[in-house]
């Protein structure tokens, strides 16, 4: 649905995008994950035909982003960062504007208006002007004016960033019921919780560039092994319970003794649990906790661009952001 | 369609409204009656900003009248009849400064995004917008209207000039309302773009002959006071609500209209699609 190849964007002596694929199969999400300042927001109004690109080309549902702008619109539902909805006007007024605009008759404006304000609970709040509303309200409405047309292709620009995390999970929820009924989605995160749990495959982007792009497991993956992590109850048995674990991983125990954790590599999965478990009762070792730890995308993250995703970009060129770990899925 | 109670329809049973269809003449109509709607509503619904907005011109209308008008010798002798055209016209053209303000708060809040990325008629945002502080303008006017009358001022002329006089003062300030446009898109803050859009009408305004007669100007000043905007709009609004001859000022004032509309339409629409 969404296509893209070697999309450059130039802002005077900055290259916002250099070169970034992107594609988008029909009834699939694709997180586009990176920092602020990677330029996500520059390839979703690119996209969203807010901006031409300087080169490359792209197009959504078969129609061009420059040629078919116009065509083009009607396919698509764009929510911002920023809740773009009207504060004087009352939350069902902005959403049969947007109806208007997508010229649907009278009737139809009025009914999908309903419809969307019951759908994302805000059909007691519908007669109320949107400056009386909560932050989690407004980004509802917002998204909801994208949904007014009934568009096959959604495309969010962080459409979680400043809620709060119960706001957050509920907004998942309506976007994975979209989902389910088919529309395709294109998201901009920096959460990595928020592309881990919406999105079927995610494209990593920073400084203009795709660096890494796969399944969430795949990601993870390409980190390595899963983590034995041992707490120990007696911050004094540490010694003890890394050297009775070492044989187990795969490289050598590390020890955090402000946490009583000794964590080691394994491939051994839960079996090597059970084991490290009986030889740790065996020894006396009493444990506050023992498990397996995946890789979390964060450390997916840190790995591949040298920092956490929620942290500005540093200065530095995206070469050596490039580490040995992306090569199966560098592009 | 019968899956009512859902936002979105999966790709293989598209809505018709998801059909793309050509931006057409009657479409492009309907999207700025929309856009319109929407910044009449947000006038209707800001009734504090109506009412100070209307106070300023009141102020000026007392201040002049009463305060440095009897100071000014009008030429025909009734200060009302010579101050009031040129208070329409500044009415009308301080109006137009909350085009520029409400299109970089527009900017700013997002919304100009949301509606450029809508299947809609580009120009409607700029139409919808200087089409309802035209709306606006005729309420204000009708007020200064009614103040003037208040105050002395008469209508000498015929019911056709008369109208006709007011209708010239709605085009001026509808075509300040691209100027304010540009304005607005180019500087895009809601803060500037309030003093950025009257800081070239201070010296239109009042080196004119809106509030006093050119005649009593330096000569270098009277040079820019004969043949600037304001002054033969002003003079033409005079001439057509207290009588007497009108084509001299008339052609001018609708060349001056016409030309301010072309350019700043054409600078406000090109900044549009930058923005």
């Amino acid at each position: 649905m969404i296509e893209a190849s070697g999309i450059t964007k130039r802002f005077g002596s900055t290259l916002a995008l250099d070169g970034v694929d992107l594609s988008v199969g029909a009834g699939t999400v694709v997180g586009l994950l990176g920092p602020n300042g990677a330029g996500k927001t520059t390839l979703v109004r690119i996209l969203a035909t807010l901006l031409p690109p300087d080169g490359g080309r792209a197009s959504v549902a078969g129609f061009d982003v420059v040629r078919d702008a116009v065509s083009l619109r009607s396919m698509i539902g764009l929510a911002g960062q920023f809740a773009a909805v009207d504060e004087i006007l009352t939350g069902r007024e902005n959403l049969e504007l947007v109806g208007l605009l997508y010229h649907l008759g009278k009737k139809e404006r009025r009914r999908r208006a309903q419809e969307v304000l019951e759908r994302l609970t805000l059909a007691d709040a519908g007669d109320r002007q949107v400056r009386t509303y909560s932050g989690g309200m407004r980004r509802r409405l917002d998204l909801g004016a994208s949904l007014v047309g009934r568009p096959p292709v959604l495309i969010l620009d962080e459409p979680t960033t400043g809620l709060d995390p119960a706001t957050r999970i509920d907004l998942w929820q309506f976007i994975a019921d979209l989902v389910a009924e088919g529309t395709t989605l294109l998201l901009t995160t920096q959460y990595l919780e928020e592309a881990d749990r919406l999105a079927d495959r995610i494209v990593v982007i920073d400084h203009g560039h795709v660096i890494a792009e796969g399944t969430s497991a795949e990601l993870k993956a390409t980190l390595g092994r899963d983590l034995l992590e041992v707490t120990v109850t007696d911050a004094d048995r540490l010694g003890d319970a890394a050297r009775l674990v070492a044989d187990l991983g795969h490289a050598d125990p590390v020890l955090d003794p402000a946490k009583r954790l000794v964590s080691v590599a394994s491939g051994g999965g839960a079996a090597t649990v059970v084991e490290a478990a009986r030889r740790l009762a065996e020894a006396g070792v009493s444990l506050d906790d023992i498990g397996l730890r995946r890789p979390s995308l964060d450390d997916v993250f840190l790995t591949l661009t040298g920092h956490g995703a929620g942290d500005e970009a540093p200065p530095t060129g995206p070469g050596e952001l490039v580490l040995g770990a992306t090569e199966g899925s560098y592009r | 369609m019968t899956t009512a109670g859902t936002g979105a329809l999966p790709a293989s049973s598209l809505a018709p409204a998801a059909t793309p269809r050509p931006v057409t003449f009657s479409v492009a109509v309907r999207d700025v009656a929309g856009i319109t709607g929407r910044n009449l509503r947000r006038i209707v619904r800001t009734p504090q900003l109506m009412l100070f907005s209307s106070v300023q011109p009141v102020m000026f209308v007392l201040l002049f009248r009463y305060v440095f008008g009897g100071a000014i010798h009008a030429p025909n002798g009734n200060y009302a009849d010579y101050l009031m055209p040129g208070i329409f016209v500044q009415t009308a053209l301080f109006g137009g400064a909350s085009t520029s303000v409400g299109l970089a708060q527009d900017l700013g809040g997002g919304i100009i995004d949301r509606f450029r990325s809508l299947p809609m008629a580009r120009s409607a945002v700029l139409a919808g917008r200087t089409i309802a502080d035209l709306v606006r303008n005729l309420g204000v006017v009708v007020l200064m209207v009614v103040v003037g009358l208040l105050v002395g001022f008469r209508f000498h002329g015929s019911v056709v000039t008369d109208i006709g006089g007011l209708l010239l003062v709605l085009a001026m300030g509808y075509a300040f309302s691209w100027v304010f446009a540009a304005v607005g898109l180019a500087v895009k803050d809601p803060e500037t773009a309030q003093v950025a859009g009257f800081l070239p009408l201070f010296p239109l305004i009042f080196a004119s002959s809106a509030f006093v007669p050119v005649s009593t100007m330096p000569a270098w000043l009277r040079d820019f006071a004969d043949v600037q905007p304001v002054s033969v709009t002003v003079d033409a609004v005079r001439a057509l609500v207290e009588g007497g001859p009108v084509e001299h000022w008339l052609w001018q004032s609708l060349v001056w209209i016409a030309g301010i509309l072309v350019v700043f339409f054409v600078l406000a629409v090109r900044l549009y699609r930058k923005a």
